[in-house]
């Protein structure tokens, strides 16, 4: 269970949005909408502990986040984190180690997103939309984990790649999981329970 | 544990793919150590006298030109983000990519930096003594030279304030290591200048770390 009570957020002396608060529970989707500049990836980031809020708390289980909520989350931002002079599935394999991910077939991983050609090839040959799909590749080991945080995990990705990610996505929701999305692109994610933040920016 | 080892593992293998970041380093090294001959003259004496300081201080060059690498290219990238949100503590984080640093910088400089000291005229004993000092010394300058890079992290002209940061900073490692091998070299004992430079890493060790953690945060907030 993730709260968060009178949230707020302060970008270069300029407030972001203030007293924002959501309870999200197992099998929720939390949709986070809202123009460029809004806040949605530092709200994001928030949540994920890596910013601190200007106000207001997150928490996890009821507790305040501390060093033990990094493992039961997953945080994908704007950036790819690939290794450039690493292959995908060398990169693919360090994260899964790093993160002590459980599942650790890569190479079912990566056939999961569609770019198992890929496998022995430097990050630095993959496209824009091969790199996003490789890095989220990630969410096809990451299924115990039980809260994912995605910043726009649908930009860069054709449509097929879009079907494949919205269904790990409710997967991962059906079994109990908790996703909060940021998105452009009013991608239907099926879920138990979906709520939605709008941010006024 | 074994979040250090992947680290280290990952970081090595990243040097070894990318050889012309650590080759240049060591070819600065001795390019730097070269120059001073050409310039103040073919003096054996004068030249033993000062093998030692000048050895010394361009191994603090190179690990300065060397640290803007340390934690730039993964914060590019976003792979800083994911090790900050690791279940590894941050501290080990930090203390492997020092690790890694240290081995692709500053122990292939302590290595080779007994050439230099041939070059320039250096007695067997005062050789081994450069050696010992730089062993002891290029950690403490991988130590101290991650809290820099992670305090310029993100700032325009991050590998010039670094270093104007470090440098000062690095005074004492510089003092007691060539200083260990000015003793030896008048046939003094080096050993209490060992001493004092293995309990400058011992102190480094602790602060450059703690810091480099705070400023990282700091950094990715």
């Amino acid at each position: 269970m993730l709260e968060t009570s009178a949230l707020a957020c302060e970008r270069g002396g300029q407030r972001l949005f203030s007293d924002l608060g959501f309870a999200l529970a197992p099998g929720g989707l939390l949709r986070v909408h809202g123009a460029n500049g809004a806040g949605k990836t530092t709200l994001l980031r928030i949540l994920s502990g890596l910013t601190r809020p200007a106000a207001g708390s997150v928490r996890w289980h009821g507790k305040e986040v501390d060093d033990d909520y990094r493992a039961e989350m997953l945080f994908l931002g704007h950036a790819p984190a690939l290794k450039a002079e690493l292959t995908v599935i060398e990169n693919l394999e360090f994260s899964a180690q790093l993160s002590g991910l459980k599942n650790s077939d890569c190479g079912k991983a990566l056939q999961q997103l569609g770019i198992e050609r890929l496998a022995g090839l430097p990050a630095s040959y993959l496209s824009q939309g091969q790199q996003r799909r490789a890095a989220l590749a990630r969410l096809a080991l990451a299924a115990h984990v039980p809260l994912w945080l995605l910043d726009e995990p649908f930009a860069a990705l054709d449509d097929g790649a879009i079907g494949r990610v919205s269904a790990l996505c409710a997967a991962h929701l059906a079994a109990g999981g908790m996703l909060v999305l940021t998105s452009h692109q009013d991608v239907p994610v099926a879920a138990p329970t979906t709520q939605t933040v709008e941010l006024e920016g | 544990m074994h979040g250090f080892a992947l680290i280290v593992r990952r970081d090595l293998r990243l040097a070894l793919r990318r050889k012309g970041d650590v080759l240049n380093v060591l070819v600065f090294f001795l390019v730097v150590a070269s120059l001073f001959p050409l310039g103040v003259g073919p003096e054996p004496d004068q030249l033993r006298a000062m093998a030692a300081g000048v050895a010394w201080v361009a191994a603090l060059l190179a690990a300065v030109i060397s640290l803007p690498r340390l934690f730039a290219a993964d914060l590019a990238d976003g792979t800083l983000e994911q090790l900050l949100l690791s279940p590894q503590p941050l501290a080990v984080v930090v203390l492997a990519k020092i690790a890694a640093h240290w081995l692709c910088t500053g122990l292939p400089l302590a290595l080779v930096a007994p050439l230099i000291g041939l070059q320039y005229g250096l007695p067997a004993d005062a050789l081994a003594i450069l050696l010992a000092s730089l062993l002891l010394g290029t950690p403490v300058l991988s130590l101290l030279g991650a809290a820099g890079a992670a305090l310029t992290l993100g700032v325009r002209g991050a590998g010039a304030l670094a270093g104007l940061l470090l440098l000062p900073l690095y005074v004492p490692a510089l003092v007691f290591g060539a200083g260990a091998v000015t003793a030896a070299m008048s046939g003094l004992d080096p050993s209490a200048y060992l001493a004092l430079l293995g309990a400058l890493l011992a102190v480094s060790s602790l602060v450059g770390p703690w810091a480099a953690c705070a400023a990282l945060r700091i950094a990715l907030d």
